[in-house]
């Protein structure tokens, strides 16, 4: 005996039947590649900046200091740089003996005519760009020593200096606080200009 | 401690060697001048039960009348010091002779002492400024030097 299936839904199976047909005819093609998602992606990754603002961030986070230790300031320099106040937060822990490494210089001391000119021969081997902070009461004007007939009044005599940190001696805060000015100060610098 | 020698040590030495005239006790230092300075130097390093090996130090003080140039030996091997003194009246051209040749300790000082009071020490080996450089005027520790210059 011949069985019969009467189709239930006519309806129902012409339309899916019409989706199918019209869904078919519009997808002879592959979908194109979008590349859209790759523009986002760049916009997530790179960073716009000028050159400026480039060469300043890599300056000032990586001040390495030639060590010009001439008297007591030295002590507060050393404590600044070890572990309690801790420089290397700023990318200054390096202090080199060679001034060809070094960027800045801490006049941390009394300076005698004797001495000044194995200073300022170490200066001028320093490689530019260049900073120099003059530490304490003897940096900044000779301190007690300024009538002294052995003693350089002030480091602004052989050195042009950029900040002036006044102390006898300053605290490790104080030195924190000018290191922080001479980074503010690095910042604003461009390259067409140095200051 | 350091044991200072006594007075009768110290004559007892001496006397052999140097004229008592040409020396005297001050307290507890002994005071001499110019021309006996070598002579004493000498016997106090050599005596026996003395032997004054060791100089600290070497230093100068300016009075009104004279310079006055001060030694301070010391003896490693009997554990006794002896302060010594050298006047030299002559305040234009001070001159003293130099124990360099006994003492090798003394040149540095004595060349501090001719840079910063002017004091010449003759037949000293080297005897140039040690502190200041050449041609500065004037010797900063004299009394008569003028301050803030």
């Amino acid at each position: 005996m011949e069985v019969r299936i009467e189709p239930c839904y006519p309806e129902i199976d012409a339309h899916e039947s019409r989706v199918i047909e019209d869904l078919k005819s519009s997808s002879t093609q592959p979908i194109a590649e979008p590349s859209g998602w790759l523009d986002e992606e760049i916009n997530r990754n790179i960073l716009v900046t000028t050159v400026d603002k480039l060469l300043n961030w890599g300056r000032k986070t990586s001040l390495w200091t030639e060590t010009s230790f001439t008297a007591c300031c030295t002590f507060e320099f050393i404590s600044t740089s070890s572990s309690r106040f801790d420089i290397a937060r700023f990318g200054m822990e390096v202090l080199r003996s060679s001034p060809r490494h070094s960027d800045l210089i801490v006049t941390a001391g009394t300076l005698t005519w004797k001495m000044a000119p194995q200073i300022k021969r170490v200066y001028d081997q320093m490689a530019e760009p260049k900073w120099v902070i003059a530490m304490g009461a003897c940096g900044i004007s000779g301190g007690i020593f300024a009538d002294s007939y052995s003693v350089v009044p002030g480091y602004n005599r052989i050195l042009p200096v950029d900040v002036y940190i006044p102390g006898c001696p300053p605290r490790p805060e104080a030195l924190l606080a000018g290191i922080e000015k001479l980074r503010k100060k690095i910042e604003q610098s461009s390259i067409s200009n140095k200051s | 401690m350091t044991i200072k020698l006594s007075r009768e040590i110290i004559n007892h030495s001496l006397h052999e060697h140097v004229s008592s005239t040409d020396y005297s006790f001050e307290s507890e230092a002994v005071v001499t001048d110019s021309a006996s300075l070598v002579k004493i130097c000498e016997v106090l390093k050599s005596a026996p039960g003395i032997e004054l090996d060791y100089l600290s130090s070497v230093t100068a003080v300016d009075y009104p009348d004279y310079f006055e140039v001060v030694y301070l030996f010391y003896s490693i091997k009997h554990n006794h010091s002896l302060t010594l003194k050298v006047r030299c009246p002559d305040k234009q051209q001070p001159d003293i002779p130099s124990i360099t040749p006994l003492y090798n300790g003394a040149n540095y000082q004595e060349r501090e002492i001719y840079d910063l009071f002017g004091i010449s020490f003759v037949s000293h080996p080297k005897l140039r400024r040690i502190f200041l450089w050449e041609g500065y005027p004037g010797h900063p520790l004299r009394k008569d030097y003028g301050i803030g210059s």
